[in-house]
């Protein structure tokens, strides 16, 4: 079954050609083609506008790419929710009016679940049930995935996302956005144990997150130490970015054990921290648990994704009809 | 203009939730709050206060908007939580929805970050944010309008009876 997927709940308008779930035939982010080459590359502004003009040009692309005809296409599968309303909508309005011309089944699938089938794009996915952690710049959550369509929420962040303590860190010390690479790249020259910042594990045996403390005790670094923190940076970072891997790891593994799962998925933008890719590794291996992390490509948002856990909706009788509506939240 | 300047310290994260919650508490749809203050000020720890002012259900987290940029939560009447951190261009505010919201006074509107486009607030309360020490914030409470040269005066005398009982209980129980 030929998927055509369509991802606009964010800053990025996204389409991709799945085919049975596993095999992008053609995946497409706005950000990455020709739409932002007059502007020098990935324009980080936002985009409810951008949506409505980059949504025609990028399903054509997206069409156009997989080699398959649009006759082929057999289902569509569109992000329905958590996310901005406005864009969300554009999105969503675009694939209805496109099933209906085409006659074909429609899906509304979850952000949150697309994010965790890009596992499934890989070679060699995690078997069910499973934990995933969903770490990017809006959310910081812990799932059991029990199949396709069940995931059990065991945690999520109180305050601050992982991605956005990143780029915030990044944005005090002047490295610029987005953070995570930048951070990566500056830690290397640095050490983790020259400057520590605090841990917030909170409930030890939970699976909430908060790093709203941790961006306040790099920020009241940097005022009390003003004259010489321009040259401790590689160090900040490198303490900041051990901190944030330290109880993402500490918990995504706890969240394995405490479920019996010898399986933990790494999903969302975050992911492709190296050093969280390399931590998660190393910790897991002692508890002979196995790492499932997508291709950096597959962390950030992508259309690919939506359409995979699209074609499990629609197998499992999941279509949508032309009443249903985008969400801005889950709860 | 009419103006009124309020400022309080207070002294723990706890004290600028609480803070938040008094205000939650008097304040009804249709507020708008602009919030101000470096990052880690502690703008949505007060938020987190004005929510569970509103009534809005322990199960919601109230998180920060930076990256969704409209949050919204069921309460009393509905909270949205917007935040202009990454909002470039004064079109962009047309974009994420936020005069649709603002427009339709149905809720309260807490707006972070809310002086990158000042010209776009409706009458408002506005609260900015300064580290002191850790914990300790000093905290400002303006407004320009009787309502709510009303309301931020009831807020700050609530808050410090509020803040008076505890340090008394406390004395108490020394």
């Amino acid at each position: 079954m030929k998927v055509l997927g369509i991802e606009t709940s964010c800053d990025e308008t996204a389409a991709a050609v799945v085919a049975d779930g596993t095999k992008i035939l053609s995946s497409v982010v706005s950000s990455q083609i020709e739409v932002h080459r007059p502007y020098g590359g990935v324009v980080p502004e936002l985009a409810s506008r951008k949506h409505l003009e980059a949504i025609v040009p990028v399903v054509d692309e997206a069409i156009s790419r997989s080699g398959v005809a649009l006759k082929q296409i057999d289902a569509i599968a569109v992000t329905r929710g958590p996310g901005l309303i406005g864009a969300l909508l554009i999105g969503f309005s675009f694939a209805k009016a496109y099933a209906f011309a085409l006659d074909l089944p429609l899906t509304g699938v979850n952000h949150l679940a697309g994010h965790i089938h890009s596992v499934f794009l890989e070679p060699d996915p995690p078997p069910f049930p499973f934990v995933a952690l969903l770490a990017s710049g809006g959310h910081t959550n812990v799932y059991h995935v029990i199949s396709h369509t069940e995931l059990e929420l065991m945690g999520q962040t109180r305050d601050d996302a992982a991605g956005e303590a990143f780029d915030k860190v990044a944005k005090m010390l002047g490295l610029g956005y987005p953070g995570g690479g930048v951070i990566d790249r500056l830690s290397k020259e640095g050490d983790p144990d020259k400057i520590i910042f605090p841990r917030a594990y909170l409930d030890k045996s939970g699976f909430d997150f908060s790093f709203s403390g941790l961006k306040t005790s790099v920020n009241r670094y940097i005022q009390t130490h003003e004259d010489e923190y321009q040259n401790q940076i590689p160090d900040i970072v490198a303490g900041f970015r051990e901190a944030v891997v330290d109880v993402l790891s500490y918990k995504i593994i706890n969240a394995a054990i405490k479920k019996g799962c010898r399986h933990i998925a790494i999903v969302g933008g975050v992911a492709a921290n190296k050093r969280l890719r390399e931590k998660v590794r190393q910790d897991a291996e002692e508890k002979k648990i196995k790492v499932h992390i997508p291709c950096f490509h597959l962390c950030g948002d992508n259309a690919a994704m939506i359409a995979a856990a699209g074609y499990h909706y629609l197998t499992n009788g999941g279509v949508s009809d032309m009443n249903t509506d985008v969400y801005s939240r889950v709860l | 203009m009419i103006k009124k300047q309020l400022q309080i310290t207070t002294l723990s994260l706890e004290e600028t939730q609480l803070l938040g919650q008094k205000t939650g508490e008097l304040i009804n749809g249709g507020t708008v709050i602009a919030l101000t203050g470096d990052l880690g000020s502690g703008k949505t720890s007060f938020i987190q206060g004005l929510a569970k002012g509103l009534g809005v259900p322990n199960e919601y987290y109230v998180t920060s908007p930076s990256y969704t940029l409209i949050n919204e939560y069921p309460g009393r009447c509905p909270l949205f939580h917007a935040d202009l951190y990454r909002l470039e261009h004064v079109e962009d505010i047309e974009e994420i929805g936020l005069y649709e919201i603002l427009d339709s006074e149905e809720g309260v509107v807490a707006i972070e970050w809310a002086d990158k486009f000042r010209e776009i607030l409706p009458d408002h309360i506005a609260i900015h944010l300064e580290i002191a020490d850790d914990e300790s914030r000093k905290i400002s409470i303006s407004a320009d309008s009787p309502e709510n040269i009303t309301l931020t005066e009831r807020i700050s005398d609530i808050y410090n009876q509020q803040i008076e009982k505890i340090s008394r209980s406390k004395g108490v129980q020394k």
